[in-house]
């Protein structure tokens, strides 16, 4: 395979649940460092989307590319299972209800896939624990278990935990949607922070100022498709689709 | 003859030692079932139809056959093709297996009931089906489950005593030798039964511990 790609390429990105068609044809890249929103009412398909790039959902038609090599290419099924848990190591992902796992403490959560992936020592591993929970503010309860944190903490451990891989791409999928308010903000400085180290990220959000802040280009989708992208000021202040702007008029008028 | 428990001191000895027997037999085959259950749920749930199906002969057996029968099983029958087990060890064997198929039933429903999203996130990281299971899905299945096996455990503990039908001289068939001596059977069944719920007591003590040490990270 010859053929340039950027960072993230999706190419006819086809998924269908059964009889449902949840994604129509959506191609999509992403140039290193760049920060995507994805926005549109529920059901749309962001969720779906997002998980197909890391193959959690995997993909019915078309390609998904990361850094030069095809995600869901076409291997048999011990090498595809080998491949595929290579590159999700090369993905962070970031859900709405956190998975934090209950059983271990954030030290835990953050160092057990490293440990057990990459074989790094106990040492290693706790310098790298601190490392990452100190970026998202949470080295005071490393030794703390799930239980014993606020949402906006749990999921600041869970970026941490993500982070601690090192991935060349972090994917968000709404991941402030089930915090309180007034928890809402020290998730997003974590994530802005990230945009700043140029992280490439991927963010599926309810919150437009959010997105207008953080993101160099915003999608909508409706109904799998991407109707319209471009520049958040574009996007949010004058888009050209009919559905975009009913979708930002009952969104707005939903936030009042 | 009326009662006169101040025959027991003299053979105390003998009762402890059974005492002893029926604790060590009771928790060896309690940690072989705890384990064997663990096995066994994942086999019966994950595992390729081949392996599954010798699986669910021994499930067969184990649930569906009166213990007795199967300690006579493996102790007496497996001789039979050359397989001659000391009888302690048989009851252990018998008695784990035995209760590992009721905890594997117990671990398998609470193996399911693990939020779907922790196989998702581990997975997400990198980890391989296998290795989300054994560091995230069954660490918390076993976590969800632990009253209800801390409840067949005690029951394992009751049922220990059909080890002396292979002769183990456990508790009662050590209770039963006294009284075959001293003709003293209130005595000496109120002694057994004493020390049956002395082990009781101990067992519920141990299960409380971990349980309140797992609280906090469920
Ligand atoms: N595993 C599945 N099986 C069947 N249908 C599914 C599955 N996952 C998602 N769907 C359907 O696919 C469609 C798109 O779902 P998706 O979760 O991607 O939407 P979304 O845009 O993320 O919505 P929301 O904003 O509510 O999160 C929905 O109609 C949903 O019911
Ligand atoms: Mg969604």
């Amino acid at each position: 395979m010859t053929e340039q790609t950027d960072f993230v390429e999706i190419r006819h990105a086809q998924k269908s649940f059964g009889a449902l068609e949840v994604l129509k044809d959506i191609s999509l890249s992403v140039t290193r460092g760049q920060i995507v929103g994805i926005i549109g009412s529920s059901g749309s398909g962001k969720s779906t989307l997002l998980r197909a790039i890391n193959d959690l959902d995997p993909l019915t038609g078309g390609e998904i590319w990361l850094d030069g090599v095809q995600v869901n290419k076409s291997l048999p099924h011990r090498q595809y299972e080998k491949h595929i848990n290579e590159m999700r190591q090369q993905v962070g992902m970031v859900f709405q209800h956190f998975n934090l796992f209950p059983h271990m403490t954030a030290r835990e959560n953050v160092t057990m896939a490293p440990k057990m992936l990459k074989g790094l020592s106990q040492a290693a591993a706790d310098k790298l624990a601190e490392e990452q929970l100190d970026k998202v503010g949470m080295l005071e309860r490393i030794d703390y278990y799930p239980s014993q944190l606020s949402g906006g903490q749990k999921q600041r451990v869970a970026i941490a935990r993500a982070l601690a891989m090192k991935p060349k791409l972090m994917l968000f999928d709404e991941a402030t949607s089930a915090l309180d308010p007034e928890l809402v903000e020290e998730v997003n400085l974590v994530m802005k922070r990230l945009a700043e180290e140029h992280m490439t990220m991927i963010i599926v959000t309810h919150e437009m100022d959010f997105a207008a802040s953080v993101c160099d280009r915003v999608l909508f989708m409706d109904k799998g498709v991407v109707v319209e992208e471009g520049p958040p000021a574009t996007m949010f202040k004058h888009p050209t689709k009919e559905r975009t702007r009913e979708f930002l008029r009952k969104h707005i008028e939903g936030a009042k | 003859m009326g009662l006169d428990f101040s025959i027991i001191p003299k053979y105390l000895d003998v009762v402890l030692l059974g005492a002893a027997w029926t604790m060590g037999i009771t928790v060896a085959s309690a940690i072989l079932s705890f384990f064997g259950g663990i096995v066994f749920a994942v086999v019966a749930l994950y595992a390729p139809w081949i392996i599954r199906q010798p699986f669910r002969l021994i499930e067969w057996v184990f649930m569906g056959t009166p213990l007795l029968l199967q300690l006579f099983l493996i102790y007496f029958g497996l001789v039979q093709i050359g397989i001659d087990l000391p009888a302690f060890i048989a009851g252990i064997i018998g008695l784990g297996l035995h209760f590992a198929v009721y905890n594997s039933e117990l671990i398998q429903t609470a193996i399911l009931a693990v939020d779907k999203g922790q196989m998702e996130a581990a997975r997400t990281l990198g980890l391989s089906r296998g290795e989300a299971l054994r560091k995230v899905v069954i660490p918390q299945a076993v976590r969800a489950v632990i009253p209800p096996i801390g409840n067949n455990m005690i029951a394992l503990l009751k049922d220990s005593a059909l080890v002396s039908v292979i002769g183990v001289s456990e508790l009662t068939l050590s209770a039963q030798r006294v009284i075959g001596k001293t003709y003293r059977p209130f005595e000496f069944y109120i002694l057994a039964a004493a020390f049956y719920y002395v082990i009781n007591l101990c067992m519920e003590w141990v299960q409380r511990k971990i349980e309140r040490r797992i609280a906090i990270s469920r």
